[in-house]
C-alpha cells in the first residue's frame, strides 16, 4: 500500500485525536465522557460520524496467531496495547503521531501506524507484528536482506521498516528502485541507512519472485 | 595546554591537546608499531552483524523496551517560559491523585528557556502521570529573556547568564601576520557563510530506567556513554561510584546528545528513590526537541587573501556561534588546519540565548566550519579561475596546522581526491561556475575533510577463554548503531583462529573494563586495539599449552581454522575447547590501547563528490550522486563502515537542503517541535552513494592502524553540495538549510547583477 493510500485509509474514520479527545484522553474529555455515560448516552454524532460512547470495552484480538481478550480504555492505542500490556516491543514509539512509521504492523495483511490506530477499532482484527514475522527459525526474506546487506544502524527503526517493506512486497514483487522509494516514504531512518534498506527490499524482492 | 574542545563537556576522555602544536598529549606509552603486511581473514571484510538476528525480529532489546517489576512511570513538567523565577511549587493536588507515588520539585530559582525541568511525578501509568502533572501548581515570575542571535547581540537586551555577557568570546588562534599576508594577496574577499540550529533527533528519545537496592542504584540507559554516566550519577546522588551499575543495552540513536549524563536519568533515579520503586522516565518527541542539545548556528566571516598562481597568503575567521544556555561551537579545524597558509587568526565567540544548551552533533563545529571553509574556497579558486580541486591540490599540506605544524602520521586525503575525482566524473563539471541554461541546471562540486580519530590510550578490553573453550569479548564500550560488538568479534575471531559468530560479545555495562564514549570517532581505534592486545595473549595462552601438550615448540604452533597445529606437521593438532577444558576454569586476559608516538598529529581525512541538480524555477535542490572517499587507516569491518558513510552523507543532506529548529523569536517557543514541521530526509531523498575507502594502514596510531569513522563522513557533506550548487548555477548559498526560497534569492539576486 502506498504512503498516501495508507494516509488515506486512517483519515476516512475519526482521527485518534479528536476521538481520543472526545473520550477521555484530557481531563475534560473524561469529564465529558463521564458525564454522557453517566446520563445514558451511548453514542454521540460528529462530523465524522457516529461515535459509539464508552469507557471500557472487551476486545478480541489474533496477534501472531495467537489470540487475547483484553479490556481496553477507549484511549489506548493499538501501540500500546502491544507493547505496554502484551510485552510485543518490537513496535516502537518513536514520534507517536503518525510521522515515522516506527510503530507500523500489519492489519490484516495492510500496514498501519499502530500509535494512530486505537485498540478498540482493532476488535477481532488478525495482525502481524515483527514478532510473527519469522516462523520459528526461519527467517522471512524481508529480515533475511536487512541482516545480509546492513540495512539498519542502531535498529529503532528497523521493525517499521520490515513491516512496510513486508506489506509492500506482498503486492509488489518486481519493484523498480522508485517505487521501494514511494513505500518507505512513511518510514523515517535517522541514522540514514535507506540506501542499504532499498538494496535490502530489492534481494528481498529478489528472493520471494524466486521463492526462496 | 587543555582538553581537546570536542570533549569539553565530557569526561573520562583523559587526553591533553597542545594547542600550539595541536598534538595529542597521552601518558601512556605507545605500542609497537602496527604490522602493515598480515594479512587477515576477517578484518577488512564484509561481516554482517553478529546481532542481526535479534535486530530484525525486534527482539532487541531498547532502553524504551524495558520493564520492571513494580516499575512506574515518570514524568517531567516543564517551563513554559524562557526565563521566569520559579515562586512556588504546589505539588500538593499532584500527589493526592490515585495511582501517583512520588512528586518532586526540580527547581528552586530561575528556569531559563522554555522546557527546562520544573517538577516530576512518578506513577502507575503514564497516563495518571500525564494528569498529575497538570495538576502540579507552579507560581512562575516571567522575566525579561532573549531568544534569537540577532536579539541577543542588541544592547540593553537581557543577559542570560549573570556572569558571562550575551556575546563572549571562548576561544582564539593565531600564527603569522594576517595583516602582512592580505597585502601580498592579489585578491582578497570577504565573505559569510551561517548555519542553522539542528536537533539530534534520535528515534529513541532520551530516558532510562531507575531502580534501587539499599545504596545502590542500577540504571538502564539510552546513552552513548555508560562509564560517563555512571560517573556523573554517582556525583550527583553524592554515593560511590562504584554504588551505580549503568547499563546500555540496545539504544536508538544519539549523534552526540546522549553522550552525558541526561537528566531525565537523575530524575528516574530521585523519583525511584522517593517511591522505593523502579521508575522510567522518557522523553516525549517534543521533550527531545527542547531540552536534551542541538547543533548550535554558527555565523562565520571569512577573509582570504589570495595570489593568482593560487597561494592562499591569509585567512581570517571570526565565528558567531549560538548554543542557547550553552556553549557555541568553535570552528577553528579546519579552518586553521586544512589548507596551506602561514597567516591564519580565528576568533570564536558565543552568543547566549534563552534557549535549551547545545550539546555535541557529529562532528560539531567542524561540520559547521568546512561548510563555510570549503564553500570559500570554492570562491577563492573562483576569483582566480582556478579548478576547484586543483587549487586544493596546490594547497596540500602534510603538517598540520596549515603546514606550519607537526607532520600527519598518515594522510591519504591526496588518494581520495583522485579515486573521488574518478568516480563521480569531475570532468563533467562547468568548467565556469553556472554555465549550463535552462530550467534545470546540474553542478559537480566536492570539499574536504578532516578530523581526528586516534581513539583514546588507556581503553581495556578482557578476552575470555572458559572452560568449554568458547570465547567472549568484554569490553564497556557502547553499541550506538556502529556495529561495535561486530567489530569487536571480528578482531577477537581474527586473533584466535575462530569466526566473528563463534565470539560472545559483552558491551554496554559500567562494570565491564573501561572505554571511552562512543563519541568523536572514538570507538573502533579504542577498542578495536585493546581487544586485539587481550586476544594476542590469549593466543600466546594457547599456543603455549598447545605446545606442551602437542610436544613441538612454540614457535611451530599455529592457531587458524578453530584449531592449534604444527605448522610443520599439520596432523599434531589440537582444539581450543580440548586446551581449554584441560584448564577447567575460565581464563581473562587484559588487553589495553595503548598510547600514541609523539611529535605526530593524528588525524583522519576525506574527500566529498556531489552532483546536484537545481530546478531554477522552485529553487528546490536535489542531489543526484555523491562519492565519498575516506582514509581513516585500515577499515575492521567494511559492511558496517559503508553503512556509516550512507549514514553521514544521509544526514548531510537532510541538514544541508531540510533541517533548522524555528523559534518563535518572542517566546522562544518551539514551533516545529516534531517530526512532521522539523523535517528530515526520507527514502525520497537519498541520491547514489559510492563509499571508498583508501585503505592506508597508520603505521603508528595503534596496533592494527585503524582511525575513527564516526564523524568523517558527516563532514563534508554540506560544503560538498554547497559547492556542486556554486557549479550549477552560478552563485553560492551562503547558508544551510539550502531551502527554495533561499536559492531563489540568490538566483534572483544574480539576475539583478547581469
Amino acid at each position: 500500500m502506498h504512503e498516501n493510500e495508507k494516509k488515506k485509509t486512517q483519515g476516512r474514520e475519526v482521527s485518534r485525536r479528536a476521538f481520543i479527545k472526545g473520550m477521555g484522553g484530557g481531563a475534560l474529555g473524561a469529564a465529558v465522557s463521564t458525564q454522557l455515560l453517566a446520563k445514558g448516552v451511548s453514542s454521540v454524532q460528529t462530523s465524522a460520524g457516529t461515535v459509539p460512547l464508552f469507557a471500557k470495552k472487551e476486545i478480541a484480538l489474533n496477534i501472531n496467531g495467537r489470540s487475547h481478550s483484553l479490556v481496553v480504555t477507549a484511549s489506548e492505542t493499538l501501540l500500546e496495547v502491544l507493547r505496554d500490556r502484551l510485552s510485543l516491543t518490537g513496535s516502537k514509539k518513536i514520534c507517536d503521531r503518525g510521522e515515522c512509521g516506527g510503530c507500523t504492523v500489519l492489519l490484516e495483511g495492510e500496514p498501519v501506524y499502530a500509535c494512530m490506530y486505537l485498540a478498540v477499532r482493532a476488535d477481532g482484527k488478525n495482525i502481524t507484528t515483527i514478532e510473527g514475522l519469522a516462523i520459528q527459525d526461519r527467517l522471512h526474506p524481508v529480515q533475511k536482506s536487512f541482516i545480509d546487506e546492513d540495512a539498519y544502524q542502531c535498529g529503532f527503526c528497523t521493525p517499521g521498516f520490515i513491516m512496510s517493506s513486508v506489506a509492500f512486497l506482498s503486492k509488489n514483487q518486481n519493484p523498480t528502485p522508485a517505487e521501494i522509494k514511494e513505500a518507505l516514504s512513511g518510514n523515517l531512518c535517522r541514522c540514514g541507512n535507506y540506501a542499504h534498506i532499498y538494496k535490502a527490499v530489492q534481494a528481498a524482492a529478489k528472493k520471494i519472485r524466486g521463492g526462496v | 595546554m587543555s582538553k581537546r574542545e570536542i570533549f569539553d563537556n565530557i569526561e573520562e576522555v583523559g587526553l591533553l591537546y597542545k594547542e600550539e602544536t595541536g598534538e595529542i598529549i597521552s601518558t601512556i606509552p605507545p605500542a609497537p608499531p602496527a604490522d602493515t603486511t598480515e594479512e587477515f581473514k576477517y578484518i577488512g571484510g564484509y561481516t554482517s552483524r553478529i546481532d542481526g538476528k535479534r535486530i530484525a525480529t525486534g527482539k532487541a532489546p531498547f532502553a524504551q523496551d524495558i520493564k520492571l517489576k513494580g516499575m512506574l512511570i515518570g514524568k517531567i513538567l516543564r517551563s513554559p517560559h524562557a526565563k521566569a523565577e520559579v515562586m512556588g511549587i504546589d505539588l500538593g493536588a499532584a500527589q493526592k491523585l490515585k495511582g501517583v507515588k512520588a512528586a518532586i520539585k526540580l527547581t528552586n530559582g530561575t528556569v531559563n528557556y522554555v522546557g527546562q525541568q520544573v517538577a516530576a511525578v512518578a506513577a502507575v501509568d503514564e497516563k495518571t502521570a500525564e494528569k498529575a502533572l497538570a495538576l502540579i501548581k507552579v507560581d512562575y515570575n516571567p522575566l525579561p529573556h532573549t531568544v534569537t542571535e540577532e536579539k541577543c547581540q542588541e544592547e540593553g537586551s537581557p543577559q542570560v547568564h549573570s556572569k558571562n555577557p550575551n556575546v563572549t568570546k571562548f576561544r582564539d588562534y593565531k600564527r603569522g601576520d594576517v595583516e602582512a599576508g592580505f597585502k601580498q594577496a592579489d585578491i582578497v574577499l570577504e565573505r559569510t557563510y551561517s548555519t542553522a540550529v539542528e536537533i539530534h533527533h534520535p528515534t529513541e528519545t532520551h530516558g532510562s530506567i531507575a531502580k534501587w537496592e539499599g545504596n545502590r542504584v542500577t540504571v538502564w540507559d539510552s546513552t552513548q556513554a555508560v562509564h560517563s554516566v555512571r560517573n556523573a550519577l554517582a556525583r550527583v546522588l553524592k554515593i560511590p561510584a562504584g554504588q551505580v551499575i549503568v547499563i546500555k543495552r540496545y539504544m536508538g540513536g544519539g549523534f552526540g546528545s546522549k553522550l552525558g549524563l541526561n537528566e531525565q536519568t537523575v530524575v528516574a533515579a530521585l523519583l525511584a528513590k522517593a517511591a522505593q520503586r523502579p521508575v522510567k522516565v522518557f522523553n516525549s518527541r517534543k521533550e527531545n526537541a527542547l531540552c536534551v542539545g542541538n547543533r548550535p548556528s554558527t555565523v562565520q566571516e571569512m577573509k582570504g587573501g589570495v595570489k593568482k598562481d593560487g597561494t592562499i597568503t591569509a585567512l581570517s575567521l571570526i565565528n558567531y556561534t549560538c548554543g542557547g544556555i550553552g556553549r557555541g561551537d568553535g570552528c577553528d579545524v579546519p579552518f586553521n588546519e586544512m589548507y596551506k597558509c602561514d597567516n591564519c587568526t580565528v576568533e570564536n565567540y558565543t552568543l547566549y540565548t534563552n534557549t535549551g544548551a547545545s550539546r555535541a552533533m557529529r562532528a560539531p563545529g567542524v561540520t559547521q566550519g568546512t561548510f563555510g571553509n570549503d564553500g570559500f574556497l570554492d570562491e577563492l579558486a573562483a576569483a582566480i579561475g582556478m579548478d576547484p580541486l586543483e587549487f586544493r591540490r596546490k594547497n596540500y599540506v602534510t603538517k598540520n596546522l596549515g603546514g606550519t605544524g607537526i607532520p600527519y602520521s598518515s594522510k591519504g586525503l591526496d588518494q581520495c581526491y583522485e579515486l573521488g575525482a574518478k568516480a563521480i566524473g569531475w570532468e563533467r563539471r562547468n568548467p565556469r561556475p553556472g554555465e549550463g541554461s535552462g530550467k534545470f541546471r546540474r553542478g559537480i562540486g566536492m570539499a574536504s575533510q578532516i578530523w581526528w580519530g586516534a581513539g583514546v590510550p588507556g581503553t581495556k578490553a578482557d578476552v575470555c577463554v572458559y572452560a568449554d573453550g568458547t570465547v567472549e569479548a568484554r569490553c564497556g564500550t557502547q553499541d550506538i548503531g556502529c556495529g561495535t560488538r561486530t567489530h569487536m568479534a571480528v578482531v577477537a575471531a581474527e586473533t584466535l583462529g575462530l569466526a566473528p559468530e563463534d565470539i560472545t560479545v559483552k558491551l554496554g555495562n559500567s562494570d565491564y573494563p573501561y572505554a571511552p564514549i562512543s563519541g568523536g570517532s572514538l570507538t573502533v581505534p579504542s577498542v578495536a586495539p585493546a581487544v586485539r592486545d587481550a586476544a594476542l595473549k590469549a593466543a600466546d595462552w594457547l599456543k603455549q599449552l598447545a605446545a606442551d601438550r602437542l610436544k613441538v615448540e612454540t614457535d611451530n604452533i599455529v592457531l587458524a581454522d578453530k584449531k592449534l597445529f604444527a605448522a610443520d606437521d599439520p596432523e599434531k593438532s589440537v582444539t581450543i575447547a580440548q586446551l581449554a577444558r584441560q584448564i577447567r576454569r575460565e581464563t581473562v586476559f587484559h588487553g589495553e590501547r595503548k598510547g600514541l608516538p609523539q611529535g605526530y598529529a593524528y588525524n583522519s581525512f576525506g574527500a566529498h563528490f556531489a552532483e546536484v541538480e537545481v530546478d531554477t524555477e522552485t529553487g528546490k535542490i536535489r542531489v543526484i550522486k555523491v562519492v565519498a572517499a575516506h582514509d581513516v587507516g585500515r577499515v575492521i569491518n567494511k559492511k558496517t563502515a559503508e553503512s556509516q558513510v550512507i549514514g553521514g552523507i544521509t544526514q548531510g543532506i537532510s541538514a544541508t537542503l531540510f533541517e533548522q529548529r524555528i523559534l518563535d523569536q518572542n517566546t522562544g517557543t518551539l514551533v516545529n517541535p516534531n517530526l512532521r514541521d522539523y523535517k528530515i530526509a526520507t527514502s525520497q531523498d537519498i541520491p547514489e552513494i559510492v563509499p571508498i575507502f583508501v585503505d592506508i594502514i597508520d603505521p603508528r596510531i595503534n596496533i592494527l592502524g585503524t582511525k575513527g569513522l564516526g564523524e568523517p563522513p558527516r563532514i563534508p557533506v554540506s560544503a560538498a553540495i554547497g559547492n556542486a550548487v556554486y557549479n550549477a548555477i552560478g552563485v553560492p548559498v551562503r547558508e544551510i538549510p539550502m531551502t527554495p526560497d533561499k536559492v531563489l534569492a540568490v538566483l534572483k539576486q544574480k539576475e539583478a547583477l547581469t
